[in-house]
């Protein structure tokens, strides 16, 4: 079998099926997020909407801290990612700094243009 | 019978839908992008495309996780915008096109050993959005052309290999081939090109990886499809891993490279790159 994933990548996580397994909660949540309904009920009340979805304490903390780095690390896709961030008022930019241990306008100072977004 | 008259690769960066929705295509910051495109809507315009093949990811708008597919075919009369979490855009419903998608499915499992998964019903989202958007802009009374999407994983590895892509690609044209309607198609490839998303490396862009690609999607198509997994992200970022998709474009056309752009303002390359059929 030719492995087309063969090593560890640094400052990187590689989304393969062990880590979809563990993000599957987080997972599951965010994708009912793609919902105006959801997305109402989630930012009505986040600790019911979390136990819904049977999160484990230890995933409604990084939910409640608003810690992106740690729901990557989790198992939460990146693309699902973006959906919490929607929810709780944080752009793919926002989340991003703060992955890479900035302020948002630290980040933006490193990009070309950073009026394209 | 069918036939591919041109194919595109390009970005699907998900901030140029607002950017559409709320006509801000000629600030600075985005003049560049849209710029590029207008010489490709005259091409377009002249080639008269009747239907446009999308190879697109969905970004968990529509797909889940407890259910996956590898490849996915759009076999729909029509396909219902998503909302992917920000809210559903304002854009008409996609035609699609049931006879030539049929054909494709048909052709594609029977002939060619594709085993795709068949879908009735998919609602579009930024990876196949974006790239209509910039290529066929719509109107009151909908878009320019008829559309068929054709999902690929390129989020939950193990995905398919580049070669297995460029492969679906080449299968894709002898199917739009045998087609026995007058099919005027082009095929689309879209994602990348060099981004990361997540981790401390997010932001991660590599020019040079990028023309590279570029490079060798037009000259040497078949080594390009060589590539693995591992190189693309450990050279351009993991969410780069979406350029196998551009394959299934290359395997699909066999003119020569009429345009050719590259602009990385942000967090992506984007790039653009056109064949004739």
């Amino acid at each position: 079998m030719g492995r087309q994933v063969t090593g560890a990548i640094p400052d990187t996580s590689i989304f393969d099926l062990r880590l979809s397994r563990r993000g599957q909660r987080l997972n599951r949540l965010c994708a009912a997020l793609c919902s105006q309904q959801e997305r109402e009920s989630f930012k009505r009340d986040e600790e019911a909407f979390m136990s819904r979805f049977r999160l484990t304490d230890p995933e409604k903390e990084l939910i409640r801290k608003r810690d992106f780095k740690g729901l990557i690390e989790a198992g939460t896709n990146i693309y699902y990612l973006l959906k919490i961030g929607s929810a709780t008022g944080n752009g793919l930019y926002q989340m991003g700094a703060q992955m890479r241990g900035e302020t948002y306008q630290q980040f933006l100072s490193t990009r070309k243009i950073s009026d394209a977004r | 019978m069918g036939r591919i008259v041109g194919g595109i690769g390009l970005s699907h960066v998900p901030s140029v839908g607002p950017v559409v929705d709320r006509n801000r295509t000629q600030e600075p910051a985005w003049k560049p992008l849209f710029d590029a495109y207008v010489p490709v809507r005259e091409w377009l315009a002249k080639m008269k495309p009747d239907v446009a093949i999308v190879v697109y990811n969905d970004h968990a708008a529509d797909f889940g996780f407890d259910k996956y597919p590898t490849f996915a075919l759009g076999v729909a009369e029509q396909y219902a915008i998503g909302d992917e979490g920000f809210g559903t855009r304002p854009l008409p419903q996609v035609v699609g096109d049931v006879e030539l998608s049929t054909h494709l499915a048909e052709a594609l499992v029977y002939e060619h050993e594709f085993d795709l998964t068949l879908c009735q019903e998919i609602a579009v989202e930024h990876g196949f959005l974006v790239p209509m958007n910039l290529c066929f802009p719509h109107s009151s009374s909908g878009w320019p052309v008829r559309a068929i999407p054709l999902q690929v994983n390129v989020i939950q590895h193990p995905l398919p290999t580049a070669r297995r892509c460029y492969r679906l690609g080449q299968a894709l044209r002898a199917a739009v081939e045998s087609f026995p309607g007058d099919s005027r198609v082009v095929v689309m490839g879209t994602g990348g090109m060099s981004h990361q998303l997540q981790g401390r490396r997010f932001g991660y862009m590599n020019e040079k990886f990028d023309q590279w690609f570029l490079d060798q999607l037009e000259s040497a198509p078949e080594e390009l499809a060589a590539i693995t997994h591992q190189r693309i992200m450990e050279e351009a970022g993991a969410e780069a891993v979406e350029l196998i998709m551009w394959l299934t474009m290359r395997g699909a056309v066999r003119g020569k490279k009429i345009h050719r752009h590259y602009y990385a303002p942000m967090t992506t390359g984007m790039g653009l790159i056109t064949f004739e059929g």
